[in-house]
């Protein structure tokens, strides 16, 4: 019998996929220099369509059996393996929608895509972690690789001071977020997620220090998922990095960050939800709030999709403090469809070219109805969607949240709940406004074509998902279903 | 054997879509393609309308041609269609205005054809949807796409404001409907169901209902619209194009009534009760403020605005009266102003077409030179006075019936208002059709067209039937209604007995 045991890997299978296939894309991409860089990110999607296989198949083949590994450190459930498919496709989609640009604007280097997937190995960690150091490490993995992603345009100005201001922010967060599990590590004694979660399965009486821990913790996530009040570096970053970086964080590590935020809150400290309801509900009221004022009298794009994903954050976060299943599927769904709009409204960002130029302020816009009317169309679609019109299917995203917040019977989720449709109708007025200036105003002069065929792609397919989801909305939301419910089987 | 003439006669519009959106060349070629497509899909949805009318068994208060199919995963949200007596005619009048909207922009649209005719048919899903959703959120569903196409007619085709109203006439219906999902969530969770069916028959419990009442009320009163949340009407109304406004006058708006007849009173009807008085108020106040207000103004499109609000007035008095005389008059009454009015905005849009303005003070001796315009304008001017025989009466009549049952100083108030409304309509009609030609461009305007005869043609059939041979409509309606005071009569014996046990006790 072997002293140390070695651990189960098979669990661990796509992270140590996506982690070789990274590493080893780096060494096929300083071996063959940055004309293999269109290569490399096909190879890199390649990737991660096949860890999205790997993801899948245990689930289909023995359900989402909850399975715990390396020393309690690695989880693998249902719950997770629909957050890392959703993940994953979100890392595809952002790399497929940067090839054309990265070509134009001279960033056609194979570690953009080497650098994209191993932050999407530090996401998959953080989703499946079950302990604070694998969280931590995951988290870790996943900034660093993204601190580089937002300076990744070195000769820009604005790219380098989005780094350093996401890294420096980044890092005082990632230290709060330390802070506090010292803290909680300190009052339990433990790291692990699952003795957390049986210590505190009565609650009782909770120790101060504790709450502080907690606080702690929920602060640094906060500060990932850009939730108010630590959203302020989200417009910076977004306006400042490169748009395919901006769609990548809009997409990925938001989905990656949220998701943990409902692990580390439903699963260890899950019966102590009367404690932490409180820190959710006023950071999800605020996100909303802010979100949708703020956004109001932006000019770039950018900016205005920087606070349109804070106001997201902030409804995907009703279905947490609402604290049941129903919240949980309410927070995937949500996920799920944010990732399609988002990827689909950044394809269209990303086509935004006149004489040669990227374009970034939202008047560039005018009249977009009569130069293109398809693309005008597909961002109609995406922009009715985000301000949850329905029929389409951001509609029944927020849906599903508010579902979720007024079957909990609670008087102060009636009260968020109220709160989210109202700043609903102040953010569908910036919503409407880009819708307005496409389709009621005179046409400034027509966009560069072609945008490339894989934007065009992608713009068509999320456009059809968003559209068409009302006809048959089970896809999205029985896998979410079952993923909830395995959530609070284990 | 389940029918599925529901979902045809829902979603044959769309078929006119994808149909319009496949046409390729060039401009001209794809404008009169799309035209042609629209009306013959609209004229097709109209014959399955009149289908589904034929088939509809007015003996019966209950639901009909009922479809369900499993839809929200999770929920028990399922897409259910059916129709019964109050919402049979609302479906028949949507079909109805939308050939004739199309038909009425075959000239005066000349940019975006294509769009134009999509936005229309997507509407007409819309609208025929709402009014046979069995499910509260497939109901919601289509009350709010509704908000879609209308936002883009207006400020793609509407007038030299367009962009303002549009956004008004948007943000405030989706702040009213906003608070409308919230309670319909609640209904969803304390029935286990959104099945309407099944929340139509559940007992509220009345603290509840009050709040469940106010959201709906939300909701309702701005789409209706009821004083003072009707602002965004008038200016709807004149910047949106013609066709835009006869939809919105003759369809949108009862969509708030429908609301207050299928779900306020048979839902909450404890709430529906306390809160009588605070409606009748309201009513009143729009009913006389409305009609004085469209006294002064001086753009026809403003005048038949406000005295659409005013004409709603009627409407929430008389269902508010939970009489069979009201119910059946407010639903006369909302079918009878769906075809005056929209049929008013069609003669402002005749003139609109040859002058591009509705100021009033730009016309005047009309009676010269236009006859038959005249006419036809003094005919639906009537109908919306509500004269004998017209349409027009037979819903004010019956609303005023059942208002003077239940309280005689708000039937007499009511009554007011259409003395105003002979003032304002009256002198509206002074000004256009007679007196001397101040204008000559307005002097050089030709009579109505052939196209235009053939679109007013059906509308006066159909204002005249209503008005001489009131009994066609009333009898599927009579049913329903009779149903739905039973019900709210059960509730409120119920919990009086409940009351009454407890206070003995």
């Amino acid at each position: 019998m072997p002293v140390f045991p070695v651990p189960d890997f098979m669990p661990a299978l796509p992270e140590m996929f996506l982690g070789v296939a990274a590493l080893a894309l780096l060494l096929l991409g300083v071996h063959q220099g940055d004309r293999a860089a269109r290569e490399i990110a096909w190879l890199s999607v390649g990737a991660l369509v096949v860890d999205m296989a790997l993801v899948l198949a245990p689930l289909a083949s023995h359900g989402p059996a909850r399975e715990v590994s390396f020393y309690g450190m690695f989880v693998t459930d249902g719950f997770g393996g629909y957050a890392k498919l959703l993940v994953l496709a979100g890392s595809a989609l952002s790399l497929v929608i940067a090839l054309s640009y990265n070509d134009r604007q001279g960033l056609a280097r194979p570690e953009f895509a080497t650098l994209v997937l191993l932050g999407t190995v530090g996401m998959l960690l953080m989703i499946s972690a079950n302990d604070l150091i694998s969280l931590y490490l995951g988290l870790e993995l996943q900034s660093l690789a993204l601190y580089v992603l937002a300076s990744f345009a070195r000769d820009s100005e604005r790219s380098t001071e989005a780094g350093l201001k996401y890294f420096v922010l980044g890092a005082l967060a990632s230290g709060m977020l330390l802070y506090g599990a010292s803290m909680v590590y300190g009052f339990a004694g433990t790291t692990n997620f699952d003795v957390m979660g049986k210590l505190f399965a009565n609650g009782g009486t909770v120790p101060v220090g504790l709450v502080i821990g907690i606080v702690f913790i929920a602060v640094g996530l906060a500060f990932k998922c850009s939730a108010v009040p630590f959203h302020m570096w989200t417009p910076d970053v977004y306006e400042g990095a490169p748009t395919p970086i901006t769609a990548f964080f809009s997409i990925a590590p938001k989905t990656a960050a949220i998701v943990l935020f409902v692990r580390v809150m439903v699963g260890p400290f899950g019966g102590l939800v009367a404690e932490w309801r409180q820190i959710i509900w006023f950071i999800s009221a605020a996100s909303m709030i802010l979100g949708s004022f703020a956004a109001i009298n932006q000019r770039s794009v950018k900016r205005l999709m920087a606070y349109s994903s804070i106001g997201h954050a902030g409804y995907a976060l009703i279905g947490l403090a609402a604290g049941n299943a129903a919240g949980v599927r309410g927070v995937l769904v949500y996920m799920a469809i944010y990732v399609v709009m988002n990827a689909g409204t950044f394809a269209f960002i990303l086509s935004m070219r006149r004489d040669g130029h990227m374009i970034e302020e939202i008047a560039d816009l005018a009249g977009l109805s009569r130069t293109r009317p398809g693309l005008a169309l597909a961002v109609g679609i995406f922009m009715f969607s985000m301000a949850g019109i329905p029929p389409m299917a951001g509609f029944f995203a927020k849906v599903y949240v508010f579902l979720a917040a007024i079957d909990t019977g609670l008087p102060s989720l009636y009260v968020l709940a109220v709160i989210g449709v109202l700043s609903s109708v102040v953010g569908a007025y910036y919503y409407l406004r880009i819708v307005k200036l496409m389709y009621f105003d005179e046409p400034a002069p027509a966009f560069d074509r072609p945008a490339g065929r894989e934007l065009q792609a992608v713009l068509v397919l999320t456009a059809f998902v968003v559209l068409f989801f009302f006809v048959y909305p089970g896809f999205i939301v029985d896998g979410a279903d079952a993923a909830a419910a395995a959530l609070f089987a284990g | 054997m389940t029918s599925h003439i529901l979902s045809l006669v829902t979603f044959l519009p769309l078929a006119g879509v994808v149909a319009i959106l496949c046409l390729r060349g060039a401009d001209a070629d794809v404008a009169r393609n799309a035209r042609w497509i629209a009306l013959y899909v609209s004229l097709a949805d109209l014959a399955v309308a009149i289908g589904v009318w034929a088939l509809f068994d007015p003996s019966r208060g209950d639901f009909q041609m009922v479809e369900e199919a499993r839809w929200l995963p999770g929920f028990n949200i399922a897409y259910r269609v059916g129709i019964d007596g109050l919402s049979v005619f609302f479906v028949l009048l949507s079909s109805f205005l939308t050939p004739i909207c199309i038909v009425s922009a075959w000239t005066a649209v000349q940019n975006r054809v294509r769009e134009y005719m999509i936005a229309f048919l997507v509407l007409e899903t819309m609208m025929v949807g709402t009014f046979c959703a069995l499910d509260l959120f497939m109901f919601y569903m289509f009350f709010e796409g509704t908000l879609i196409p209308m936002f883009l007619i207006i400020g793609i085709w509407g007038g030299s404001r367009r962009v303002y109203s549009a956004f008004k006439f948007f943000l405030y219906t989706l702040l009213g409907s906003v608070l409308m999902l919230l309670a319909l969530i609640a209904v969803y969770y304390t029935t286990g169901s959104s099945d309407i069916r099944v929340a139509l028959d559940f007992a509220f419990p009345p603290a509840m209902q009050i709040w469940l009442w106010l959201a709906f009320f939300a909701s309702f009163a701005v789409k209706m619209p009821m004083w003072p949340v009707h602002t965004w009407l008038p200016d709807a109304h004149v910047e949106a194009p013609t066709a835009g406004s006869v939809i919105l006058a003759g369809v949108l708006l009862k969509m708030g009534g429908y609301g207050f007849i299928r779900f306020s009173l048979p839902m909450f009807p404890l709430a529906s009760e306390t809160l009588t008085p605070f409606v009748f108020t309201l009513s009143v106040v729009a009913i006389i403020y409305t009609s004085l207000v469209a006294l002064a103004q001086d753009d026809m499109k403003k005048v038949i605005a406000y005295s659409s609000v005013a004409h709603m007035g009627i409407v929430t008095t008389g269902i508010f009266t939970v009489t069979s005389e009201g119910l059946q008059g407010a639903m006369i009454q909302m079918l009878s102003h769906g075809v005056v009015s929209a049929a008013l905005f069609l003669v402002v849009g005749v003139v609109y077409d040859r002058l591009h303005t509705h100021e009033i003070a730009r016309f005047g001796g009309l009676a010269n030179n236009m006859p038959k315009y005249a006419a036809v304008f003094m005919f639906f001017m009537l109908a919306s006075i509500g004269l004998p025989g017209t349409s027009g009466f037979v819903g004010e009549f019956l609303s005023l019936i059942g208002a003077f049952q239940v309280n005689t100083w708000v039937a007499f108030l009511a009554t007011t208002g259409m003395i105003l409304s002979a003032c304002y309509m009256l002198y509206l009609y002074r000004r256009i059709i007679f007196g001397v030609f101040v204008h000559d461009d307005a002097r050089a305007m030709l009579d109505l067209s052939p196209r235009e005869v053939a679109i007013f043609a059906p509308v006066i059939v159909v204002a005249l039937w209503m008005g001489i041979y009131p009994a066609s409509f009333l009898r599927p309606i009579q049913p329903s209604v009779a149903n739905l005071i039973e019900h709210v009569q059960a509730s409120e014996r119920a919990h009086a007995a409940l009351l009454a046990a407890a206070t003995q006790r």
